[in-house]
Order: C-alpha cells, then sequence, then structure tokens
C-alpha cells in the first residue's frame, strides 16, 4: 500500500468514494425533488438544497475531525460519549421543540438538531467497547442483560420523545450481537415474531391457531423425540399460541387510525386517499419512471408534490422517476457495495472493538436501507426514517458521517494498534 | 476467529433483501404499466379552449346573433378559506343554504379540481364580484360566451343553445358533458359550422391543482379555431315587420325571393323573444312557454298543416294545361255551385262561364271541379280512377307538396298528398270515383300543406315551372356562399309555356277579382285568396302572392288562423309584406294601422289581450 501521510494515512479510499458519490447523488435528487423555475440558484438557502449543501460541506468537516481524532479516543472515551448523549436524549424533553407531535428536536437558528440521530453511534461505540472486553462471552445471560440496557436506554428515551421510527432502527444491532455469539435462535425468534405478527393480522387467530396446530404435529412426528427437540417444539407452539393472541388482543384494542394504517400494509384495505395515499401515490412516481426514468429534473410526480417528504423520508421516489429502474438498482447496489465492504473491512480488523463497531455501522445502514426502501415500495410500513446519505436534513447526515468516518478512522488507525 | 463465518449469513441476509427490492423494482416500473397512466391522471389536465361561436348577419349586415360574454364562478374547495359567507351570497343572490348545498356538491365532486359554483353571471353581477374576488381565495370566475339576439327577431328561425344531451355525447365523442350545442333552429341545422373547433391545452398541475405549465411545453396543444360566421336571407326589416303584423294573431308568413330561394322572412306567430332562452332563467322560462296554450313554441311556418285553400286551385289549373284537358278557353258552368253534383260544392255569386284566367281571378269552385274531374277521368289517357289519380298525385308532389323540401331549417315537417291506398282503405278497392274526391280540387279534404310549402309553390309559378330549394342561410364565411345543394333548380312537371294562363288570372285577382287589396301602383302584384276549412272553428285566412309579375322579387305566403275569409286579413298583411320589402315605406298608413292593431284569436284569448290593453 502506498504511503500516506497525516490524516487520510491508510484510510479506505473505496469507503471515501462511495460515501462522497452517495452524498453527490443524494443532493442531486433533493435539488430536483424541490425544484422549480423561481429558485434555479444551487446556493439558495432558503431552499432545501441549498441548506443540504451547508449540511453536506460541515459534514466533510465533521468527517475531518473524526479523522483527526487519534484512534485510541474513540475506545477510551466511548463510555463519555455514550453518557453525553443519553443526557442530551433526556435534555431534548424538555429544552426541544415539539414538531409534529413529537419534542426531539434541539433548534438552532433555522437548522435543527436531533439528538436521536446521534444516539445511533453513541449507542454503537458503547456496545463495541462493552463487547470487546476480553472477558465477555455473549452467550452469558449477564452479558445479554448489560447489552440490553446499552441498547435499551436509547431506544424508551427515543420512544418517550415520540420517534417510533428512529427507535426502531437499534434492533438492528441484533446483528452484531449474533456476529459476536448470541445464539442464532435470536434471529429466528425475531423472524418468527413478525412473521406471526403479519399473518394473525392478515388471517385472524382461529386460522392462525389452526396453522400453528398442524405445523406443530407435523414437526413433531418428523423430529426425533428426544428430551430437548421436544421441549423446544412445545415451547415454541405455546409461545406462538401466546403471540398470536396478544397480537390478536392488542390489534383489537389499537385506535382505529392505526388499525387502517396495519391494514393498508397488509393490503387487506385499499384507501388511496388517507393510509394509504403516501405509498400509493410513492409507487406512481417510481413506476412512472420505467426502465431509465424521465430524465433528471423532469419528475412531475415528486417536483409537483404528489409525494409528500419527497426530499427526506420519500428522496427514494425521485430516484425511481426521474432516473427509472436503472438508477433505482443502481443506487440500491451501490448501498449494498458500501455494506459489504462495512463487513469486509470489519472483518480484517485486529482490534474487536473496531470490528463490533463495524457491524454496528453496516447494521444501522441496512435497517435504513430496509425500511426506508422498503416503504416507498410498498414492501415495508410506512415509518419515516431517512435513506443513508440521501435523504434532506442534517441530523440525519451529520450522524451517518460521523458514523462511518469513525469507522474509517478505526480502520486507518488498525495498523498502529499493535505497536 | 470464532463466530467469523457468521458475516456469511449477515452478508446473505442483506443480498437476499437487496434483491428481493430489485426484483420488486422491476416489476413497479418496468413490467407494470399502470402506474405510468396513474402518474398523467395525477398530473395532466386537459383544459378545453372553447372557441366563440359563429355571428349570424342578416341579409342586410344587421347582427342577427352574436355572443356576450358570461362568467361561470368555479371554485376549488381545498382553496377555500374561512371567508366572508354572506357578502358572497348578497352578490350572488342565494341563500346561505344554497351556497352550502353548492359547495357540498363542489367537494363531493372534487376536493382538489375546479367545478363549476354558479352558472352564467351576468355582466353586471360579474363586475360587482370582480372587485370582492379577491376576498374569496379559492373562487374563480371563468368566462363564457352567451348567445345574445339583439333584434329579439325570428326566434324559431334562429334556434337556441343548450347543454349537450347525455346522448349526444354518447354518440359524438366531439362532445364533452357541459358543451354547448345548437338545439334547434339553424343554431341546429348549421351547428358545425357555427362551433367552430374546439382546442385543447395539456397542462401540468401539482398537488393542489396549480398550474404549472403546458405539458412538453405545448406539443400536444391544439389552438380553438373560431365557428364560421353566417349570413342569413332574412331582412331583418321585413321579419320584424311581418312579425308586427302578425301580433294578437295566430298563423304566419313566408316570403321567399324566387329567383334563388332565400327565405326573406319566415314568421310564425306567437312568437317568443329568443333571449329568454339563454342563460340562467332557461329552464324557468322554457317551461313556462312550453305550457302556454297559444303553443309560443311551435314553429307554424313549418309545422303546421292546413288544407290550402283555393291556393291549390292554381296547381290544378296548371296540372289540366299540362295534361291537355285545360286550355285559356275552356269555359266551364257555374250555378252558385258545381252541377255535376248537383251544385256542390257550392260557388259564390260571379259571372258564367269563365275562361281559365277568369275562373282564377275570381276563385270558382265549379270551375276547378270540372278540371279535376277532366284530368283524373281522362280515360283516354287512364284506364281507371286510380291510374289517373297516380298522374295527378305525381304532378302535385313536383310542386314540392307531400314531402320535406328539405330547406336549412330542421324542424320541417311533410305535409299530406292522400294516396290511392288512403282511398281504397276508406271506400274499398273500386269504391271510389272523382266525385268522391272532388274536394281536392279546390284545395280541401285530406291535403295538408306548410306555410312554407305555400310559399313554395309561389315560386314555382313566379319562376314559371322550377324552384331553388328554400333556405336561411345564403352566404357561410369565409367564401359567403350557400350550400351548393341550394344552388340546383328543381323543375315541376308543368312545362313553363303554361304558367301564364294562371297569372293572367292571378293578376286578376288582384287587380279585379278577390284579393284586391293587394293592388299596389307601382308593381304588377300576382295573388291568390284562400280559406282553409277549419273543423275546429273560424276558417283560415290564406294569401298566396308574388311581385313584380314580370322579374319577381318576392313571393309571399300568408296564413292567418280563424281569419276567416282570404281577403280579411291574409290579402291585406301578403300586400303589407309586399310594399314593405319592394319600396320600403309603407303608404297604406291606414291598412297598415288596421292590420297592426287587428285581433284575431280565438275568443278567450282574445278577451284576455282586450282586457289588458284597457
Amino acid at each position: 500500500m502506498r504511503e500516506q501521510q497525516g490524516i487520510f494515512k491508510n484510510i479506505d479510499w473505496v469507503l471515501v468514494a462511495l460515501y462522497l458519490l452517495l452524498v453527490i447523488m443524494g443532493w442531486l435528487n433533493i435539488y430536483a425533488s424541490v425544484y422549480n423555475d423561481e429558485h434555479q440558484s444551487v446556493t439558495d438557502f432558503s431552499q432545501k438544497y441549498g441548506k443540504q449543501l451547508v449540511w453536506i460541506v460541515s459534514s466533510i468537516g465533521l468527517a475531518i475531525i473524526c479523522l483527526i481524532l487519534d484512534g485510541k479516543f474513540y475506545a477510551t472515551f466511548s463510555p463519555v460519549i455514550y453518557a453525553i448523549s443519553i443526557v442530551s436524549l433526556i435534555l431534548v424533553l424538555f429544552l426541544g421543540t415539539e414538531i409534529s407531535g413529537s419534542k426531539s428536536w434541539f433548534r438552532i437558528g433555522g437548522f435543527g438538531i436531533q439528538p436521536a440521530e446521534f444516539a445511533k453511534f453513541a449507542a454503537n461505540l458503547m456496545l463495541a467497547k462493552y463487547l470487546s472486553n476480553i472477558s465477555i462471552k455473549l452467550t452469558d445471560l449477564k452479558t445479554k442483560l448489560m447489552s440490553g440496557i446499552i441498547i435499551g436506554l436509547p431506544i424508551l428515551l427515543i420512544l418517550v420523545e415520540n420517534e417510533t421510527g428512529c427507535a426502531l432502527v437499534f434492533i438492528a444491532f441484533v446483528f452484531t450481537l449474533y456476529r459476536e455469539g448470541l445464539s442464532g435462535n435470536y434471529l429466528w425468534v425475531g423472524f418468527l415474531a413478525i412473521l406471526i405478527f403479519i399473518l394473525t393480522l392478515i388471517f385472524g387467530k382461529t386460522i392462525l391457531f389452526e396453522i400453528i396446530g398442524g405445523v406443530f404435529i407435523f414437526i413433531f412426528f418428523v423430529v426425533k423425540k428426544n428430551k430437548q427437540n421436544v421441549l423446544i417444539i412445545v415451547a415454541t407452539t405455546i409461545v406462538s399460541l401466546g403471540g398470536v393472541y396478544s397480537v390478536d388482543y392488542a390489534f383489537d384494542h389499537l385506535e382505529s387510525h392505526q388499525k387502517k394504517r396495519i391494514n393498508v400494509f397488509l393490503g387487506k384495505e385499499i384507501d388511496v386517499k388517507k393510509a394509504g395515499y403516501n405509498v400509493n401515490q410513492s409507487l406512481i412516481a417510481i413506476g412512472s419512471g420505467g426502465l431509465t426514468g424521465k430524465g433528471y429534473l423532469k419528475g412531475t410526480q415528486t417536483k409537483y408534490d404528489f409525494v409528500p417528504e419527497q426530499s427526506t423520508d420519500f428522496i427514494f421516489c425521485t430516484v425511481g422517476e426521474e432516473w427509472g429502474f436503472v438508477g433505482t438498482s443502481t443506487v440500491l447496489l451501490l448501498l449494498i457495495f458500501l455494506l459489504i465492504r462495512i463487513i469486509f473491512i470489519s472483518e480484517r480488523q485486529r482490534s474487536t472493538f473496531t470490528r463490533i463497531y463495524g457491524y454496528g455501522v453496516a447494521s444501522i445502514i441496512f435497517f435504513h436501507i430496509t425500511v426506508n426502501v422498503g416503504m416507498t415500495i410498498g414492501l415495508a410500513p410506512v415509518i419515516g426514517i431517512p435513506l443513508p446519505f440521501f435523504s434532506y436534513g442534517g441530523s440525519s447526515l451529520w450522524s451517518f458521517t460521523v458514523l462511518l468516518f469513525i469507522f474509517i478512522k478505526l480502520d486507518a488507525y488498525r495498523l498502529e494498534i499493535l505497536r | 476467529m470464532i463466530y467469523s463465518e457468521r458475516k456469511y449469513v449477515i452478508i446473505g441476509i442483506f443480498i437476499v433483501v437487496a434483491l428481493a427490492f430489485i426484483a420488486r423494482l422491476f416489476y413497479v416500473q418496468v413490467i407494470n404499466d399502470s402506474y405510468k397512466l396513474s402518474a398523467n391522471n395525477n398530473v395532466l389536465r386537459y383544459l378545453i379552449d372553447y372557441p366563440a361561436r359563429g355571428l349570424v348577419y342578416d341579409r342586410n349586415g344587421e347582427l342577427l346573433i352574436y355572443n356576450e360574454a358570461a362568467y361561470d364562478l368555479m371554485v376549488t374547495p381545498k382553496q377555500v378559506k374561512v371567508i366572508d359567507t354572506n357578502d358572497l351570497c348578497k352578490v350572488l343572490g342565494i341563500t346561505i343554504a344554497q351556497f352550502k348545498k353548492k359547495m357540498l356538491a363542489a367537494r363531493i365532486y372534487s376536493p382538489y379540481k375546479e367545478s363549476i359554483f354558479e352558472k352564467q353571471i351576468q355582466a353586471e353581477t360579474y363586475a360587482k364580484l370582480q372587485e370582492k374576488l379577491y376576498k374569496f381565495p379559492g373562487f374563480f370566475v371563468q368566462s363564457r360566451t352567451l348567445r345574445k339576439y339583439p333584434s329579439s327577431l325570428a326566434a324559431h328561425i334562429l334556434g337556441y343553445v343548450g347543454e349537450v344531451t347525455e346522448k349526444k355525447t354518447k354518440a359524438n365523442p366531439y362532445y364533452k358533458s357541459g358543451d354547448y350545442i345548437g338545439i334547434s333552429g339553424l343554431e341546429s341545422s348549421y351547428e358545425i359550422e357555427l362551433r367552430g373547433k374546439k382546442g385543447l391545452k395539456v397542462m401540468m398541475v401539482d398537488v393542489f391543482n396549480r398550474p404549472k405549465g403546458h405539458f412538453k411545453d405545448g406539443e400536444y396543444d391544439t389552438l380553438a379555431v373560431t365557428g364560421k360566421n353566417l349570413i342569413s336571407s332574412i331582412s331583418g326589416r321585413l321579419q320584424k315587420y311581418g312579425e308586427a303584423l302578425l301580433k294578437n294573431k295566430t298563423g304566419s308568413i313566408v316570403a321567399i325571393d324566387p329567383t334563388t330561394g332565400e327565405i326573406l322572412a319566415c314568421v310564425t306567430s306567437p312568437t317568443y323573444d329568443p333571449n329568454l332562452l339563454v342563460g340562467r332563467d332557461r329552464s324557468k322560462n322554457y317551461g313556462a312557454l312550453a305550457s302556454d296554450p297559444g303553443l309560443p313554441l311551435f314553429n307554424r311556418a313549418l309545422r303546421a298543416y292546413y288544407p290550402p285553400g283555393s291556393t291549390f286551385k292554381l296547381i290544378n289549373g296548371l296540372i289540366g294545361e299540362q295534361e291537355g284537358v285545360t286550355f285559356r278557353d275552356t269555359r266551364y258552368p257555374c250555378r252558385g255551385g258545381y252541377p255535376v253534383m248537383g251544385g256542390k260544392p257550392k260557388c259564390h255569386a260571379h259571372s258564367s262561364p269563365m275562361d281559365l284566367p277568369g275562373a282564377v281571378a275570381t276563385s270558382c269552385n265549379s270551375y276547378f271541379c270540372y278540371v279535376f274531374r277532366s284530368i283524373v277521368d281522362n280515360r283516354k289517357k287512364y284506364r281507371n280512377i286510380v291510374s289517373g289519380f297516380s298522374t295527378w298525385r305525381e304532378y302535385v308532389l313536383s310542386f314540392g307538396v307531400g314531402k320535406r323540401i328539405y330547406s336549412d331549417l330542421p324542424q320541417e315537417l311533410s305535409g299530406n298528398v292522400p294516396t290511392v291506398e288512403h282511398y281504397n282503405k276508406i271506400f274499398g278497392k273500386n269504391g271510389w270515383k272523382s266525385s268522391t274526391i272532388v274536394s281536392l280540387s279546390i284545395g280541401q279534404g285530406e291535403l295538408d300543406i306548410t306555410p312554407l310549402q305555400m310559399a313554395n309553390i309561389m315560386c314555382i309559378i313566379a319562376n314559371r315551372g322550377y324552384y331553388y330549394t328554400p333556405h336561411i342561410i345564403k352566404g357561410i364565411y369565409p367564401s359567403k356562399q350557400c350550400r351548393p345543394e341550394y344552388k340546383q333548380k328543381h323543375f315541376c312537371k308543368v312545362a313553363s309555356q303554361h304558367f301564364d294562363n294562371i297569372i293572367d288570372g292571378m293578376q286578376g285577382a288582384v287587380d279585379h277579382g278577390t284579393s284586391t287589396t293587394a293592388k299596389m301602383k307601382d308593381y304588377i302584384v300576382c295573388g291568390k285568396t284562400g280559406t282553409a276549412q277549419n273543423p275546429h272553428g273560424k276558417d283560415h285566412s290564406v294569401f298566396v302572392a308574388f311581385a313584380p309579375r314580370n322579374n319577381p322579387k318576392i313571393v309571399v305566403a300568408v296564413l292567418v288562423e280563424n281569419g276567416g275569409w282570404g281577403a280579411t286579413w291574409a290579402v291585406p298583411i301578403g300586400s303589407l309584406m309586399i310594399e314593405k320589402y319592394l319600396a320600403d315605406s309603407i303608404k297604406r298608413i291606414e291598412l297598415e294601422t288596421r292590420m297592426l292593431e287587428g285581433i284575431v284569436l280565438p275568443p278567450t284569448q282574445s278577451d284576455r289581450i282586450k282586457a289588458n290593453k284597457k
């Protein structure tokens, strides 16, 4: 490897290039989504693309700061960063500005900062710090509990702020935990829980009881009947039935608009005017793009505001409408390439801290992509979380930048660890 | 390193999700087309550009129909803010309850798309509204045009315009619901010329329906083409005069220029102001007119059937001549009636026997019964009555009677000339002979003729044997030519040399016969009276004439229902029409006044009018 000097020494230029590419593509699409004939200057700071330019420039500043700081700093100060993050999550409950029902923003002039966004890398650092301790084993109950607390504390506070979408992101850490030795059953249980949740709502209690009963009998006769297997099967069945019952019960006690949202998502109800409006308009915008799109700045659905939140949560629609299938698949492939690159780099680390942190970065970004893109194409419920590096918004861009560049710094630092 | 193989599971999950998304995107973007259609529905608005309807002038260049701007108040419910409803209602002259109802209707139609809130606001209301419109966000005004009839004349000829029916929109895709279309009169028969061509603007709108410019820079836009202007053959002055003469009378006047077939006046009475059937009060006014016992909506000139009475003797005389059974010197006796049938039909007192012109001038019933008999009972030529009668009928039809003549007025009816089958049905085969149907010889019996047909017969006589199809539009812009079919001569089956005997008789009738009131110093007028038998009451007064005798410029047919003798009402009115057209001023003031003020109506109606005058 060519010897590099200063802060750029040993950094992974592939990740940096991917980051810059995604951020620039994001900005181009933000410009397109709010583009109108009256405000064409790219530096018009009354417009979102002008503001985003400020966020991008400041993010690059933040990235450089991340690279300047010493490699040891992050591991050492993880608890402090985590503590600051938790305190700011609490403070915002008292000092924050309320925006559409959620109190999660500090307003400073025309710009807002959302502590919940920064809680992600703080929690990630803390988790990495805790799990990289040599005496820790994830098979221990104590470790599981402790990890649960590190992740659960910010979740709790963010839920209190009424930012459900943002809180859900922390579920992504299950991948990190899995990589570090958490039983694969947790993944299965999580998968099963989601499956049961959805199936119950689609088919109803009675039918699902019968299905589970049938599956139980089938498996019971097929597998070897040693004590452990029987125990697992019986336990899983009882938990599943309980799950079905409680989902059913909970759903019956939901508010009607919440029920409606869920039903629309599940395809049981069609309501293009209200709950399903966003998804329908989003699909129209993406679908009308066709194979190669309508051309840059030629999208009508996003430009004329048919798609709500088209510069933030629904930015993927602008990509879909103006760049077509070619554009959407390119963006998805770039993002997945980024994730795989992060995993690849994580695995080459000698430092456990860096590896765990890297998995956290990949998990968080993956969760965002899945929910955000899935929502725009009707495969996930509408949960307002941004598309990493693409969506308009300072807090999210800053937080993803810091999240990624800490990892780049840690990676660049890897050769010095054992020195 | 333990658990490091788990990276494959995690990378696997990443890839599976990415592939699932890409597959879904491929379906949504490439395979499924419905989203592209929805996108167009979202963003494209097809704005129709309504062209102005063509104007109509009379033959002297005076405007008969023009367009007046009217205004539809439109509303986009989502853009309506809290407003001073009271104020708006006051300007529009509606109640709060009506306001709420209209708003609800608009909201049900679409909260984001505009719809008509109040139709056809008149100019003065619009002026008031315009000042206050800024106070009512969500409301805007769209201009439309309304037809205006400045002279208030010729309602039945001009016709009216109304919203297109659902049936029509299905039959003809040019029309969309809410479009205007000519419903009657020339508005209907010249609809294609008058309407022009609608233009289309394909506009883009945003989610709040705010315009965002032309789609593809106007590539799909088309320009509206203004309707063609028309020149009517009507003389506004003559039409007005005719309408005045028939005031408080029931009947009609048709005046035609025989050299071209151009209709100079087409009066039906009672009539109405065509402006009543325009704008917001149309349905109300229409209802009132439809229930009026005088039937003002009924175009008598084109649709009312009358027996032609003695005017029909002209045709019988001409047929007799053409058949070689009647000559100028042919004389038949008359002893106060038709001697062959014991004095029936009766006749009035005149010298006897007379020659053909004399019989026309005195309108001798007996004479024409002989003529008719000599035609249909001509056993040298025709084996039996059926054959003779059929020949006679063919002659009659060639005079434009008993069939539509296809003028450019849409409501025209065909009239009736009885057929062999008709008589066979009534009297049985071989159960009838010339004497059975002798009333046909004096224009009574089963004959049904419209006033337009009477005038057309007069054109044939004035032209000595042919007519141009009567028409109401003499020029279509830009060429200012009438439709080509109206430039063709239609010949009747009587040769031109036979006409002078009849015309001599008609001149005699005016000079010293039955219609002397029609005599004028400066022009030789040829005319014939008629008294159409009316089984429901007093006979109808009929007069047909043309003038001048040589080089005729005008024919008139006048019918005054319940007017009694032809000479009483129809002759003076017809003669005044001729004088008005040829001389443009009336010298016979006393006669004119008497005609203008006369009332000829069924007793109940005339009593009412007399009472109103007092």
